[in-house]
């Protein structure tokens, strides 16, 4: 099966008026058609830039250098113009992030919203026809009170709602990759978990290969085939998930783990947040990437 | 025993005639000196309204509210406001950026009128030894803080005053995980030295199950189940306890099959 | 400090407006020894030497009196940066205040000090000026008591959106909780937010004061003769284009050039306290 996104040996350094820092230290990563893959780490350890990379947005920033390989369904990225990329953005490849209700504008409402997306793949789409497509994702996300929604403005309508609103956007032009930067991150435990399941499912039947962006495991688990562990700018673990949660090779993956206070009780973990062993070289599961 | 805390038929409204809201209804509940009572709750819960009402930040509509068996009036004295302090959720706006930590940690002391003037940096920086921060760190900038610290500092601005209650709202819910295993150990390790109580609210219940001796579960407003800690996640009585304890995320196997359990109790 | 800089240093039109800008304060504050001619700040006649164009001696050119344009630019230069730095030491803190206070307490405090500074604000700026100046004696006094007058609502306006805003943040009910007074928490947590926004403000202001004392000057309501003003030598000189072309074009550039370099500061400065997170 071929890759959707291939990433080799990414390095990203940042331009400031203390010198050069480098914040990605050679990442390389790919997912397969259809697979669902997850990037594990805490803050700073590189995983959102490294997302905005693959979406050509980082490149913006006049104080980023950027080196590596970056492939995306066969396509050289590096060798494409802004204006290629950009019509990338939105139809072959789509990024969800934390806060649905900020990710959506507060001054459209949502029909004018699906409008503008849908028009990303079909300029010249018209408006009412666009509508009905966009009550048709609706449904898709278990949104049956189409018009309400749709005359709404995002501030009117519950987190959860916008959430799944934004996934249907997402998924409107059936990209072949989506990028979750941890999604569902801002709502209840309970509206992220119902929103986790529908996007399983969603991009399950549509066969998307997805990005899972998030620094929590126990959400990873129940969702991604495989994983990747970065820290600090570096992948250390990567494999299957079932293989990285019965047996986690590398000190920062086992760190992670353990971190997380259990639901059957034991007290909070004594875990050290930094340690050198985290700094050991990359672990790698059979059955993982390349 | 007197409880340190005791909330007797509080109620709180928001708006007036048809836009009224009910953030809080009827609730009542006690917390027993030097234990962690753990609020838990969605948005919508009240439980941030409740926490306002026992810091003092606006008043209740209904019913009174008891620190160490004398009720508490609407306009807090500033004993009152001594013996019971605030962590919040967002070290990043929780810490002014225009001022040193030291300086945000040795308000409350300048406020009270804790020791004279030259002994109050020395007591700034015993309270940050106290939470794991190097003494000079009074002198730095939030900013150049990472969160984990930052929070530390907000634990020993509210620790510094010698108080007896501190409600702990999210407080490690911004932070990574490793950071939190640390933040939760110190939170633990300083309410078992000091005798402290607190008010701990979260969504979180995996970290509710270590840290808190009682739960408190509150929806729309209204107090749902309230027990120990063990009994309640051995066998919650509940519904709405139940759907929260399934939706945790686990990463153990146990937990997997413990969670699920717990959550499809009805069913079995 | 090093950060300062390099924002400073590496844009090319923050690098000039600073240059310009230290142009003006030198030559203002060295005025006494860099004017060729300095007793021509004053009530001098030269027939000699009158209205002639840029020459080796006069290198702007002289003046309907034969004074030396340069020098009169020179100390003009000095009178426009003493009026706006005494206009907006008043103003500002006024202003500030007023801010402060209303965007803090909110309530009645809010709805009368806002309604107040709106009263102000809507009377355009160079009209109330105008007529202050109207009802009082045209001096260099009363033209910084009028400008003074019309400025502070400004400050009021935006101490206010930031108080506001800043209100709502987390070391705000920290404070509160804690107890501290409403004195601490306006002036001693919430001033020190606003600063930023302030100082950028001042330094863009100094370039529209020195534009209004100008225009004021210009219409003969600001500094009178033989004080050296920006605005009144542009005004002097207007009757006389394009003949005596130098009598309006220099002073014009001359006030160009400061309001140019103090803008371009001021938005160096805004970037440079931008950011403390």
């Amino acid at each position: 099966m071929s890759n959707v996104l291939n990433i080799r040996d990414l390095r990203l350094r940042f331009r400031g008026y203390t010198g050069v820092t480098e914040v990605l230290h050679g990442i390389s990563l790919n997912i397969r058609a259809g697979e669902r893959v997850a990037l594990v780490g805490e803050s700073g350890s590189g995983k959102s830039v490294t997302a905005r990379i693959v979406l050509g947005i980082l490149q913006e920033l006049g104080s980023a250098q950027i080196e590596g390989g970056l492939e995306f369904a066969g396509q050289d990225l590096n060798k494409l113009s802004r204006r290629q990329w950009h019509d990338l953005r939105g139809t072959e490849m789509s990024m969800i992030f934390q806060d649905p209700t900020s990710s959506l504008n507060p001054v459209f409402t949502i029909a004018t919203q699906f409008t503008e997306v849908l028009r990303r793949r079909d300029a010249r789409l018209p408006k009412l026809a666009a509508r009905e497509r966009a009550a048709e994702l609706l449904n898709s996300v278990s949104i049956h009170d189409h018009d309400r929604v749709l005359n709404s403005y995002p501030f009117q309508l519950s987190g959860g709602m916008n959430q799944r609103v934004v996934i249907a956007m997402a998924l409107a032009n059936r990209p072949s990759l989506l990028i979750a930067d941890e999604p569902g991150t801002a709502l209840d435990v309970t509206v992220q978990a119902q929103t986790l399941k529908l996007m399983h499912d969603l991009v399950e039947e549509a066969g998307t290969a997805v990005l899972f962006i998030s620094h929590n495991l126990g959400v990873v688990r129940e969702f991604a085939d495989r994983v990747y562990v970065i820290y600090r700018g570096r992948i250390v673990e990567t494999g299957p998930t079932a293989a990285i949660f019965e047996n986690p090779g590398h000190a920062y993956t086992r760190a992670l783990m353990a971190a997380v206070p259990r639901i059957t009780g034991g007290g909070i973990p004594e875990i050290d947040d930094v340690d050198t062993a985290f700094l050991d070289p990359i672990v790698t599961h059979d059955g993982g990437g390349l | 025993m007197t409880p340190i805390l005791s909330l007797k038929n509080i109620s709180k409204n928001f708006g007036t005639g048809a836009n009224t809201v009910q953030a809080v209804r009827d609730v009542s509940f006690d917390v027993i000196p030097g234990e962690c009572l753990a609020v838990v709750g969605e948005s919508g819960s009240g439980k941030t309204t409740l926490a306002n009402m026992i810091l003092g930040v606006f008043g209740q509509s209904a019913g009174e509210i008891l620190f160490d068996g004398q009720p508490l009036p609407d306009r807090r004295t500033l004993v009152h406001r001594k013996a019971i302090q605030l962590v919040q959720q967002n070290p990043l706006s929780s810490l002014n950026p225009k001022r040193s930590v030291g300086a945000s940690v040795r308000l409350g002391l300048d406020v009270y009128g804790i020791g004279n003037k030259a002994d109050r940096w020395s007591l700034v920086e015993h309270a940050l030894e106290e939470v794991g921060l190097p003494a000079d760190f009074r002198k730095r900038a939030p900013a150049s803080l990472s969160g984990g610290q930052r929070q530390r500092v907000a634990i020993a601005r509210a620790l510094a005053c010698q108080s007896q209650l501190v409600v702990l709202d999210e407080p490690t819910s911004s932070l990574d995980v490793l950071v939190q295993a640390r933040v939760l150990r110190l939170l633990n390790d300083l309410r078992r030295d000091k005798g402290l109580s607190y008010v701990f609210i979260t969504h979180d219940l995996s970290v509710v199950r270590n840290v808190a001796d009682r739960v408190a579960v509150f929806k729309s407003g209204q107090l749902v189940e309230c027990a120990p800690t063990r009994e309640m996640f051995e066998a919650p009585k509940q519904a709405y306890t139940r759907q929260l304890i399934g939706a945790v995320p686990v990463v153990a196997p146990q937990e997997l099959r413990l969670r699920d359990r717990l959550a499809n109790k009805e069913t079995l | 400090m090093k950060r300062t800089l390099f924002i400073l240093l590496r844009n090319p039109l923050s690098l000039l407006g600073l240059i310009l800008v230290l142009l003006v304060i030198i030559l203002a504050v060295f005025a006494d020894f860099i004017a060729p001619f300095p007793h021509h700040r004053g009530a001098v006649i030269d027939f000699v030497y009158f209205n002639k164009g840029p020459t080796g001696r006069n290198i702007f050119g002289s003046d309907l009196v034969g004074r030396d344009i340069f020098t009169r630019i020179i100390y003009g230069y000095r009178i426009s940066l003493i009026l706006g730095v005494v206009v907006l030491a008043i103003s500002a803190p006024i202003g500030t205040m007023v801010g402060l206070l209303a965007g803090y307490l909110g309530g009645k405090f809010e709805f009368v000090l806002m309604r107040l500074t709106d009263v102000f604000l809507s009377i355009p700026p160079l009209v109330l000026a105008i007529a202050m100046m109207g009802v009082l004696e045209p001096t260099l006094m009363n033209a910084m008591l009028a400008v003074t007058v019309m400025w502070w609502p400004w400050y009021a306006r935006l101490v206010y959106n930031i108080a506001r805003s800043e209100r709502e943040e987390g070391y705000v009910l920290a404070a509160e909780v804690i107890g501290a007074s409403t004195f601490h928490i306006t002036f001693r947590e919430i001033l020190p937010n606003c600063l930023p926004a302030i100082i950028t403000k001042m330094t863009l202001d100094m370039g529209f004061v020195i534009i209004i004392v100008s225009s004021l000057s210009f219409l003969g309501l600001g500094v009178q003769p033989p004080t050296p003003d920006l605005g009144s030598m542009v005004a002097e000189g207007a009757r006389y284009l394009p003949d005596s072309w130098w009598l309006t074009v220099f002073p014009g550039l001359a006030i160009l050039l400061a309001v140019f370099g103090f803008n371009l500061i001021g938005d160096a400065l805004r970037e440079i306290f931008g950011a403390d997170q």
